[in-house]
């Protein structure tokens, strides 16, 4: 029974890490950019909460909805007059930019919030549990993991069902023909970064009610996030939920033994899956 | 022509003397500037062994703390465990390094292209958590050099003994020149791999890996090569490190921060897949450093701005600059054609 | 004589050191095909690149209807009306047959005579394949969703590159039948062959390129086999 209920908190756990990964997902899957500052953005996007949150008097469940315009711009804009100019063949240039911004944004983010932590106040949600049987569950883990399952459902409709999705898989397939079809591949990059970032912004609504943050967490957060895209397979949404899932398990089974063992087994576990599947879970069919 | 070549010799002039001053900083010196040089050196140490790997060999590693970190708990493990001299222990740490190289290369080279930085991260994220269980080295909370080990460490004493002053300013040479004579080696040994044929086919895969192949490049091999090779140097300076710190922890030994981002970022800046691009680089971090020291966190915002603002408008640093402008080289990688060898 | 609908004007085009274009004026009336045919290298392809905004310009070195365009970029030019099929078809793996028909139409706001239903009308068998990635088709069908892909966006010009590259001869044939509802439809059309015996068929006038000169023009009935001869292969008579 113990094993069952480690499980079931590795799974949610899971959903968490899953939330953090699905917008590196979309945007390895639109134009193959390893964004090194995507931990801190979430960061960033748990201080904008917060920040509306305190500043309005709201909850952080409605917070987050005026978050989502914001961080869409921090996206879009970050793309067009950043990330635009280095993608390319090389993949030192975007790899070295998105390291810097990350420790920009870490202290720029200390700069103004200093290093205390930080957290999202829900009210009663927080500590609610919910009786599954012979389990019980908390409601926010619980929550998580089904946002965590929508947001990526979300994204594979977006990239598999709408024009908006069909030019983001066009212009990953090949960014000079989309120009023929009168799409601006910068445009289109923006737009996956914006969304992307929205993304994250849930991932940090469910960091923040969680746990404290402060703003150093983004760099260890990312790694998970990280693991969770790589051994689901580049690119493929729903297997970056199952890599997310696979690294929560794990973190969950390794802490039941020893806690100081969580991290270290999610990390080997990653190791472990690649040693066996090098492309991942699920890798798409091309790259 | 003639005019840049004796601007050449004059810069080649300038770089002796200033090495031979360097080697002069503990007699003449303050005990003040030869720790901070010792700083510098040991950074540029690292910043080099990193332009190797990602410059040259196209190997973008976040995860190069992980060899700083392993040495020095090699280190201090001889010296604790097994009552060895430290400077022993600089030795041990090297091939330690080494060592953990292999099993680092075998799973991270998996990892193609930007995703290499991911999997050397976790690597050294799974050596720190390691580490950070070895109970006789302190577990999680560290440990420190039993008191006195620095003082009367190998040459220490005769140290001592020629300069004057006390014991520990005599171990602070001792490290600098150490520091030194690594930073030299480094650099020399880099030239002479990037000058010979293993370097030159290093470089001609960086620029395009199926025609390097296809005359006979082995590129799995030759990466390996050179991975295990920076993780020696780096694992040296790891160790050399931490008998100045004299005290390790999990954290400090495998910081990221300190090991690899800093050092990505004094290679960056001063001019990535060059030689003598780090030697600027440090520079210009130390003088930042100084500078904006009562700044706290701007001052690694600065960098980070810097470092962006190489990559969007000047990729090949400050010293890619300087050559363009000037066209002066030095530890030029250039072929020279025949007849030009001649003439010298 | 009326304005032409695309002119260019002294267009040379570089790639780094290496010049592929050396100054050359083509016209294209409203309405009419025109075959350019060259050998390999001469530069056709490049002329195509040039034409839609996937090389840049001067602006004046390009006009459509008297508007310079030599500096637009490749959306920019489409929106003028001209598309392109590109030389080895470049369809989008990832996406369906269906799905490269409609990303030709992407930005397009109005009606036209193209669409998703005028197409299948024409080439029938992609609609029987529309769910299959384009790039699950044989080499003529792929051919065909790309010619449909560039027809989706409704073009005053149709450029086509190299449609009959390393496809057999009664496939080409086929994918030649159905220029002339394009042309009935209303589309000006360029064709760029080294196939020279299909572009003498199709084309109102035919410009023969040479390391990156025009060397010969004319309509297929004046020119002799020679003169096509020497234009091409650049023996002096």
């Amino acid at each position: 029974m113990i094993l069952v209920d480690t499980l079931i908190q590795g799974i949610l756990l899971g959903g968490l890490y899953a939330l953090f990964a699905a917008g590196l997902s979309l945007v390895f899957g639109v134009m193959r950019l390893v964004n090194l500052a995507h931990g801190d953005l979430i960061a960033l996007a748990a201080f904008v909460i917060l920040s509306i949150g305190t500043a309005l008097n709201l909850s952080p469940f409605v917070a987050v909805i005026l978050a989502f315009p914001i961080m869409f711009a921090v996206g879009w804009g970050l793309q067009t007059c950043l990330l635009n100019h280095v993608l390319g063949d090389d993949i030192l240039p975007p790899l070295l930019v998105t390291f810097g911004l990350s420790v920009v944004i870490q202290n720029g983010l200390l700069e103004i919030f200093t290093a205390d932590s930080q957290k999202l106040t829900a009210g009663a949600i927080e500590v609610q549990s919910l009786a599954l049987g012979p389990i019980t569950v908390g409601v926010t883990p619980l929550l998580t993991f089904v946002s965590s399952v929508l947001v990526i459902f979300a994204l594979n409709q977006i990239f598999y069902r709408t024009r908006l999705g069909r030019a983001f898989r066009a212009t990953s397939d090949d960014s000079e023909t989309v120009g023929l079809m009168g799409i601006r591949p910068n445009n289109v990059f923006a737009v996956a970064t914006g969304i992307a970032m929205v993304a994250a912004t849930i991932a940090a609504l469910y960091l923040g009610i969680r746990a404290n943050f402060d703003p150093s967490i983004g760099p260890a957060r990312l790694l998970y996030a990280f693991e969770a895209v790589i051994i689901g397979g580049l690119g493929s949404l729903w297997g970056t939920l199952a890599g997310g899932v696979i690294i929560g398990v794990a973190q969950a089974l390794g802490a039941s033994i020893n806690p100081e063992w969580q991290i270290l087994s999610g990390h080997i576990a990653f190791v472990v899956v690649l040693l066996v599947r090098p492309r991942g879970l699920f890798p798409r069919s091309k790259d | 022509m003639s005019d840049q070549k004796n601007l050449t010799r004059l810069l080649q002039l300038f770089a002796l003397a200033g090495l031979a001053l360097l080697f002069l900083v503990p007699v003449i010196g303050s005990r003040a500037l030869v720790q901070d040089l010792f700083g510098v050196l040991t950074l540029f140490i690292l910043a080099q062994n990193w332009n190797l790997l990602a410059g040259f060999a196209g190997m973008v590693s976040v995860g190069q703390q992980a060899f700083v970190g392993v040495g020095a708990y090699a280190m201090f493990a001889c010296v604790i465990l097994l009552g060895l001299d430290p400077v022993i222990g600089i030795a041990v740490g090297g091939i330690t390094a080494m060592i953990l190289a292999i099993p680092m290369a075998f799973f991270s080279f998996r990892l193609a292209g930007a995703y290499f930085a991911i999997g050397t991260w976790v690597a050294a994220e799974i050596t720190r958590l390691c580490f950070a269980q070895w109970k006789a080295l302190g577990g999680g909370t560290g440990t420190s050099l039993p008191k006195g080990t620095t003082k009367t460490m190998f040459g220490v004493p005769e140290i001592k003994s020629w300069l004057g002053g006390s014991s520990s300013a005599a171990s602070d040479a001792l490290t600098y020149w150490l520091a030194l004579i690594l930073a030299l080696a480094t650099l020399i040994a880099a030239w002479l791999f990037l000058k010979s044929r293993m370097g030159l086919g290093l470089q001609s895969l960086r620029d395009n890996e199926e025609a390097a192949c296809s005359v006979g490049v082995n590129p799995t091999r030759l990466k390996a090569w050179v991975f295990m090779l920076t993780a020696f140097g780096t694992g040296l300076c790891g160790a050399l490190l931490f008998i100045q710190i004299t005290r390790v922890t999990p954290e400090a030994a495998f910081s990221v921060v300190d090991w690899t981002a800093f050092v990505i970022f004094i290679t960056v800046i001063g001019g990535i897949g060059t030689l003598p691009g780090p030697i600027i680089g440090v520079i210009v971090f130390y003088f930042l450093q100084r500078l904006l020291a009562d700044y706290g966190t701007v001052y690694l915002i600065v960098l980070g701005c810097l470092g962006i603002a190489v990559m969007l408008f000047a990729r090949r640093g400050l010293w890619g600059l300087f050559t363009e402008k000037t066209g002066l080289e030095l530890l030029s990688l250039r072929q020279l054609p025949p007849e030009e060898n001649q003439a010298h | 004589m009326t304005e032409p609908l695309l002119s260019t004007h002294g267009l040379k085009a570089h790639y780094g050191d290496f010049q592929a274009l050396f100054g050359v004026d083509i016209d294209i009336k409203q309405g009419e095909t025109i075959a350019i045919i060259g050998a390999n290298g001469a530069g056709k392809s490049t002329l195509m690149r040039a034409i839609t905004g996937l090389l840049k310009n001067e602006p004046d070195a390009i006009k459509l209807r008297g508007e310079s365009i030599g500096d637009l970029s490749a959306p920019e030019v489409l929106e003028r009306g001209i598309s392109m099929v590109p030389e080895g078809r470049r369809l989008f793996p990832s996406l369906t047959v269906e799905e490269n028909l409609l990303i030709g139409a992407h930005t397009r706001t109005g009606n036209g005579v193209w669409n998703l239903a005028s197409v299948y009308e024409v080439v029938p068998v992609l609609k029987d394949r529309r769910d299959h990635p384009g790039t699950a088709l044989s080499g003529g069908q792929q051919q065909m969703v790309a010619i449909g892909r560039a027809l989706m966006s409704n073009p005053d010009l149709l450029l086509c590159d190299e449609l009959s590259l390393g496809l057999a001869p009664v496939v080409i044939k086929e994918i030649y039948a159905s220029f002339p509802t394009i042309k009935e439809r209303g589309a000006s059309v360029v064709v760029v062959e080294q196939d020279i015996g299909q572009a003498m068929k199709v084309a109102d006038r035919v410009f023969c390129m040479m390391e990156g000169r025009v060397t010969l023009e004319g309509t297929p009935e004046e020119l002799s086999r020679e003169e096509i001869h020497n234009a091409y292969f650049g023996v002096s008579a």
